[in-house]
């Protein structure tokens, strides 16, 4: 079984909104999952969530900056993977 | 320890007020900010840099003391006091900056000698006037680990050490150069209870003369003497666990390719299987003939016209 932490529990200690996470999982963008009528969100999507919060309270992203930023992100990404491999064919 | 220029970091005048200060750095930190700049190290200093500058220029306290300092820290005697005295006070309460440091917890080292040095150790992150203590996750380590071909042929383990922890690491068989794995919590601790930060580690996986590598499968080339080439044969092939002999087809031609199933590279996290290895003949055509064989040759030439 995944460890849960509690919505809550993230909004006081990364002082955020309720309203900012449940935006956040209407876009898509993060996974909650609801226990006993107290959501929560799973270990493995806590790291993306605080790195969008980051972003949120570092930076002053909007909603829509951040799924834009998240997208971009993944694509960059990929692009680094594809981009390795190619390295190591050119290189060899 | 060089003297390092906040302002010209920040890319502001020394009389820059305080909102400018605060633009500047804002506008800096949505180009360098690590989460927009991943696996981007050079960023990631930026950034630290940045944040360092911004501690130090959106503080009224210690901008003026900065630049009162700045410049000639290294000559300041008066400084020097101030700095003892500093040091002796924060052992009695703790600092509290005015940052609040929702930074810390990836990429970063520590801040510069010369922050240190004049502002003292960077406390635990600050954020005390928001009330209670904040946790905030560990920094994560970025560790490089270079290996060659061979070692990474078969799953092995070695121990590291990262800021003198050891730690036992097991290299999957198979990683490929560039390959980042994560090794969750065994980055930096976290600060107040927090949760630590995780270990990065890149494999360099080195060339191997012998063997080109693309994913899983090798690829090589063998040097074929003409006659056996010609006639037919065995040939001993170098792979990478071992020298195996293989069979050659007579009349094999230069730059045939064979495909020897399961002599590739382990494939990662799938144990048992492999890649193929691809050899090339580069067929040896033979130098230095002696006048028997040159005759000989001879011979065959004209058979082998005759029979046009």
């Amino acid at each position: 079984m995944e460890n849960l932490v509690s919505t809550s529990d993230i909004c006081t200690y990364h002082e955020v909104e309720y309203t900012f996470i449940s935006s956040l999982n209407e876009a898509g963008l993060v996974e909650l999952k609801v226990v006993n009528h107290t959501t929560y969100i799973p270990e493995s999507e806590l790291q993306k969530l605080e790195r969008m919060i980051r972003l949120h309270n570092d930076l002053e992203i909007n909603i829509a900056g951040i799924e834009a930023i998240t997208h971009l992100l993944e694509r960059v990404e990929q692009m680094q993977e594809e981009m390795r491999r190619l390295r190591n064919r050119v290189h060899t | 320890m060089a003297f390092i220029d906040y302002y010209q970091i920040l890319g502001v005048p020394k009389n820059a007020p305080e909102k400018d200060i605060k633009n500047a750095y804002r506008k800096l930190a949505r180009k360098y900010h690590p989460d927009l700049n991943p696996n981007d190290a050079e960023a990631n200093k930026k950034f630290q840099q940045l944040n360092e500058a911004n501690e130090v220029l959106s503080d009224p306290e210690k901008r003026k003391k900065y630049d009162q300092y700045g410049e000639n820290w290294q000559h300041g005697e008066e400084y020097e006091k101030y700095s003892r005295q500093q040091q002796q006070h924060r052992q009695h309460e703790p600092f509290t900056g005015g940052h609040t440091s929702s930074f810390e917890g990836f990429g970063g080292e520590d801040f510069s000698d010369f922050f240190q040095s004049m502002f003292g150790q960077r406390g635990g992150a600050g954020g005390s006037a928001r009330g209670g203590q904040p946790k905030y996750r560990g920094q994560d380590y970025n560790a490089e680990l270079h290996l060659n071909l061979k070692d990474v042929a078969e799953t092995h383990k070695q121990t590291l050490t990262v800021n003198g922890k050891n730690i036992r690491l097991t290299i999957p068989a198979g990683v490929e150069n560039g390959q980042t794995i994560k090794i969750a919590g065994h980055g930096g601790q976290g600060v107040n209870g927090g949760p630590a930060g995780d270990l990065f580690i890149a494999f360099s996986v080195a060339d191997d003369p012998r063997f080109k590598r693309d994913g899983k499968d090798l690829f090589g080339t063998v040097k074929l003497d003409l006659y056996t080439a010609i006639l037919g044969g065995e040939v001993t092939v170098d792979t990478l666990n071992g020298k195996v002999k293989i069979k050659v087809k007579p009349e094999t031609q230069n730059g045939t390719k064979v495909k020897l199933k399961g002599k590739g590279m382990p494939v990662y996290k799938k144990e048992g299987e492999f890649g193929d290895f691809y050899i090339t003949y580069d067929i040896q055509i033979p130098v230095n003939l002696t006048e028997k064989q040159k005759k000989l040759f001879e011979e065959l030439a004209a058979e082998v016209k005759g029979e046009r």
